[in-house]
């Protein structure tokens, strides 16, 4: 009945020295879900966001519910030119950092959009999950996640690909 | 979660705050099921193995309600209809935050599914069901869900918990919901 083992590393990128974006590119279109991990500080307050196949059209629509541990939000972006992943307070101090997963679902499929699933916990500040619509049906062979403030040396970006039957 | 060096293969943990610990290789394709032209009330993952530790379904779906918003997804095990469902959940509706919960039920919830809208052409939503320790016969089984259908101006993100109560093993797990073409959904072991 099963198929065989999955959720296999494709890529890892540590940064030896600060930068605003890591790319992911020539993804295979073999598996059927991505997962992205990521664990970085950024040197200030930043946005985050992610670019798939170099599509900066209005394409990227998210919704989001967060909690900061006294009130919970949920609020709604449409029509934007790159999707939104998470918000992190920058170096609060030396060794604080925030983790991201995002679930590219289906991402190889030529029929429907795609849609990802993103869990991003910053302990000094806040949880948040987001669901985010890229209007495209063409395989995700790219990805270009970046902030608007430097991500720090030794943040670590590792993508999965996992394979269904 | 897992992480495995790719230069040297080895293997260490790193447990990511409410995410199962997972060894990359230790995460195994069961079953698939892709929804046909002519759509079904249901899918149904039957004869599931107790070799796992754990289950993962991930889906994207859609189903025939031609209105606008979303619906939740329901599920059942081993085709228990009774009332030994409970859950709760965590709601984003875009402007506005809800919780909600339920006992004695006769199904649990788990993710949403987008509907057919005219506006929403080729939009999906994605769901991935975690149901924790489902072999195990000296406990009831605990289910949790993250589910998502953003349509561009509206939809929903989920957050879900449910326990059925029942010490059996879980052998099959149905999804209700009208689900049309190109839904799809896999059933993934965790071993452990």
């Amino acid at each position: 009945m099963a198929a065989g083992r999955t959720y296999t590393p494709i890529a890892r990128t540590t940064l030896s020295t600060a930068s605003s974006t890591v790319t992911f590119s020539s993804i295979s279109g073999s598996y059927t879900d991505l997962v992205l991990v990521v664990n970085s500080r950024n040197a200030a307050t930043a946005t985050c966001w992610v670019t798939l196949n170099s599509d900066s059209g209005s394409n990227y629509s998210n919704t989001i519910l967060e909690g900061n541990g006294s009130t919970s939000v949920s609020a709604r972006q449409s029509n934007q030119t790159r999707g939104y992943t998470t918000y992190n307070s920058g170096p609060v101090s030396t060794n604080f950092s925030f983790n991201q997963i995002i679930n590219f679902m289906n991402y190889s499929n030529t029929t429907t959009y795609k849609t990802f699933l993103s869990r991003a916990n910053e302990a000094s500040r806040a949880t948040e999950t987001l669901v985010t619509l890229w209007r495209s049906t063409a395989a995700i062979t790219s990805i270009v996640y970046e902030s608007n403030s430097n991500f720090q040396a030794g943040s670590t970006f590792t993508l999965y690909g996992i394979a269904a039957a | 979660m897992g992480i495995q060096s790719l230069k040297t293969g080895s293997r260490s943990r790193s447990v990511m705050s409410g995410n199962t610990l997972i060894y990359p290789g230790d995460f195994e394709s069961i079953a698939t099921v892709t929804v046909g032209s002519g759509g079904t009330s249901s899918v149904e993952f039957t004869s599931i193995p107790g070799t796992y530790s754990h289950l993962q379904i991930r889906a994207i779906c859609k189903n025939n309600n031609t209105s606008t918003g979303d619906d939740s997804i329901t599920i059942q095990f081993n085709s228990d209809t009774g009332t030994t469902y409970s859950g709760h959940a965590l709601y984003g509706s875009g402007s506005a935050v809800s919780a909600f919960g339920s006992a004695d039920m006769v199904n649990g919830y788990a993710g949403l599914c987008n509907r057919s809208n005219a506006s929403f052409a080729s939009m999906f939503t994605g769901n991935v069901i975690d149901i924790l320790d489902y072999a195990n016969t000296n406990k009831y089984k605990t289910v949790r869900s993250l589910g998502g259908a953003d349509q561009n101006g509206s939809g929903g993100i989920i957050f879900n918990s449910g326990n059925w109560r029942s010490t059996s093993a879980v052998t099959s797990i149905k999804l209700v919901q009208n689900f049309v073409q190109y839904s799809t959904f896999a059933l993934y072991g965790i071993r452990g």
